[in-house]
């Protein structure tokens, strides 16, 4: 099959549809030192290309994504940098300009479905919604639309399961809505903040399907976020691995997958338990994201790094590029030639 | 739905039958007795055996309750012995009754419609002098004793500055009476002067008994906003861009009201005793008074009668409480 859009996606030429440049995201508590979650980010997607970020727990991926949409409180967060949609600042738009872009022009896929899908109205209504609010469509209208729309996304009877709650849906089948309601009004990006998390493998993998089937056939862009490998190995064109709120290395999923330069993303690959060598120990990164050093004078990873040198605690890694790749380190990884 | 409704009501008809059982007992373990009542601690043993006779109380205490709830459904709750002796109860019930749910029901109202849209605005306002001036008015208002706030209200707005009648339930102008809820007669009758008048009476004793059902409401539904602000699916609602009155009253009130509709149905039980003390001060003529006296005299008609009454108000308002509860949460439904 070769539509449009997957020509598109070939074509590394065509200008990408949202660049975010030097991204940073400041939590200001009241009594403690400000924490920067987000830390000077910047990619690029253009349509139809599938973009990952991925990275641990508090590595600022999830904050990245919300800071695009416009979703973080107002109050104790800083959010500087540029949010560039097509010409716009996303960032600089009024909360009215925002809201009437935001489940039209992008769109967002939650990590838990039960708890996003709203308990007490049915299923149905909060497709149409969207809908309302976007497209003016009169509610009557848009149930017929909202079915058609459960149905794309794999809900059999969606006629039927329209006047469910949420609650008596499956997991999976809480996922699609999640992904209907988030496809209603034909979105040029969509952010998934790891869709498969709270589903078991098979509805993982089927759901991973779904969304891959989506971006291809309607050449949206994706920005999906996730901890999981398996899901960036499956999925993403280009890949950017998060640490402490920077881009530590960004590449083709392929390279990153054969040749991994960064020492953390290595240290992920090698977490991975893997068919084909059989009776090897899984190595594990030691240590956790609390043991950071600051970025301001050393590299952050230093402390659970496997090879670090001297000067990765003293002096700030840059993110080099060079070959279509980045990466941020002064002790790499050696490519085994 | 349905099923759930019936299901319901079966309930509180035996929930209804228990309390008239526990309270026929109560009543008639009381010590002293109708017949000291009436007669005073000298009279005769034979003056006691004959009234004791003719009041039906020598006869075994659960011959007496069948006795009772025969008549009872066929409404004859008996002639009063201590409040108005002679009378019958169920009609001083039919008096004194409406005066206190009109009161109740005015004051639930006032205390809903402004803790709720105010609670909201506190949650949504965290911090800000909304929020701090609700919390200090909540305090404040449940700190106060009824009767105390009763007091200061009537002895400002009604004496000193004379801008609200200080007592009873309406002026002394003639209205005719057709259910004894004064308000709803004037709208009947079409004299409207004669709702406006009530309606004047009405207010005083209404904020002194709103305060606390106020007070816990905004609390409530203060904190119940703010968890559900948090909610993941708030957060959706937000990235579909939807407009902020969908996102407040779809996604947020709605499931924020779930615990609010359940105290709004508990405060009812503190609200008719508050009433019982707002009405002393305003000199409402709602069963306050008639509680009183019945109960110091053991006008067993008259007690029965009215704490009957007042108890299957609490259990009804609860009822139409499930019921919403159910209405707002689907999942109550199926259970």
């Amino acid at each position: 099959m070769t539509s449009p859009a997957n020509d598109r996606r070939k074509g590394s030429d065509t200008a990408p549809l949202l660049t975010v440049d030097n991204l940073t995201v400041t939590f200001q508590r009241r009594g403690q030192e400000p924490f920067r979650a987000v830390d000077g980010v910047s990619f690029s997607v253009r349509p139809g290309q599938t973009v990952g970020l991925v990275g641990e727990s508090g590595c600022g991926k999830s904050v990245t994504s919300l800071a695009i949409m416009g979703l973080l409180p107002k109050r104790g967060n800083q959010v500087t940098g540029t949010v560039d949609y097509e010409g716009t600042n996303l960032l600089t738009l009024s909360d009215d300009d925002m809201r009437d872009r935001r489940g039209k022009d992008i769109a967002m896929v939650f990590q838990d479905p039960l708890s996003s899908l709203n308990p007490v109205i049915p299923v149905g209504l909060q497709v149409t919604e969207v809908l309302e609010r976007h497209r003016g469509i009169k509610r009557k209208d848009a149930m017929p639309m909202a079915a058609d729309l459960l149905k794309r996304v794999g809900i059999p009877d969606p006629n039927r399961r329209i006047k469910d709650y949420p609650h008596q849906m499956s997991g999976g089948m809480r996922q699609r809505a999640l992904i209907a309601i988030a496809l209603a009004c034909a979105p040029r990006l969509l952010i998934a903040d790891e869709p498969t998390t709270a589903l078991d493998v098979t509805i993982q993998a089927q759901i991973l399907a779904l969304l891959k089937e989506l971006v291809e056939d309607t050449g949206t862009a994706l920005i999906m976020i996730t901890h999981d490998l398996g899901v960036v190995a499956g999925l993403c064109d280009e890949v950017n691995v998060l640490y402490g709120g920077r881009i530590v290395e960004r590449g083709d999923r392929h390279p990153i997958f054969r040749e991994p330069r960064h020492p953390y993303t290595n240290g992920l690959l090698g977490s991975i338990p893997r068919l084909d060598t059989v009776g090897e120990r899984l190595t594990p990164i030691p240590g956790s994201v609390a043991d950071n050093l600051p970025w301001d004078h050393a590299c952050a990873f230093a402390p659970r790094c496997s090879q670090p040198v001297e000067v990765c605690t003293t002096n700030t890694p840059t993110l080099e590029e060079s070959g279509g790749r980045a990466l941020r380190c002064f002790n790499p990884v050696e490519v085994a030639r | 739905m349905l099923r759930f409704i019936i299901r319901r009501l079966l309930q509180m008809v035996g929930v209804m039958i228990a309390l008239s059982l526990l309270l026929f007992l109560w009543l008639r373990s009381l010590p002293g007795g109708t017949v000291s009542a009436m007669l005073g601690e000298r009279a005769t043993p034979e003056t006691r055996a004959r009234l004791s006779k003719a009041l039906g109380l020598d006869e075994p205490i659960w011959v007496q309750y069948v006795k009772f709830m025969g008549r009872a459904l066929k409404g004859q709750f008996g002639a009063s012995t201590g409040v108005l002796p002679g009378a019958d109860a169920f009609d001083i019930f039919l008096k004194r009754f409406p005066a206190t749910i009109e009161l109740s029901a005015f004051a639930i109202i006032l205390a809903v419609a402004i803790a709720i849209p105010m609670g909201y605005v506190a949650a949504k306002r965290r911090g800000s002098a909304v929020d701090n001036a609700g919390i200090v008015t909540s305090l404040v208002g449940v700190a106060i004793p009824v009767f105390f706030l009763a007091f200061l209200l009537k002895y400002f707005f009604a004496i000193k500055w004379g801008l609200l009648p200080a007592s009873g339930r309406q002026d002394s102008i003639n209205c005719t009476r057709v259910t004894n809820f004064f308000i709803l007669d004037g709208l009947l009758t079409r004299e409207f002067d004669c709702t406006w008048s009530a309606l004047k009476h009405l207010i005083l004793p209404a904020v002194a008994l709103a305060s606390i059902p106020f007070a816990v409401i905004f609390r409530i539904t203060r904190a119940s906003v703010l968890d559900v602000l948090d909610e993941d699916y708030v957060r959706t609602a937000e990235a579909k861009g939807l407009a902020n009155r969908t996102i407040r009253g779809r996604h947020v009130m709605r499931n924020a009201l779930l615990p609010v509709v359940t105290t709004i149905g508990l405060q009812v039980g503190a609200l008719l005793a508050g009433a019982v003390l707002t009405e002393r001060v305003f000199n409402f003529g709602g069963i306050g008074d008639t509680l009183a006296v019945s109960f110091f005299t053991r006008d067993y008609a008259v007690l029965q009668v009215l704490i009957i009454a007042a108890a299957a108000v609490f259990v009804i308002v609860n009822l139409l409480v499930d019921i919403s509860y159910a209405v707002i949460d689907p999942r109550v439904r199926t259970r």
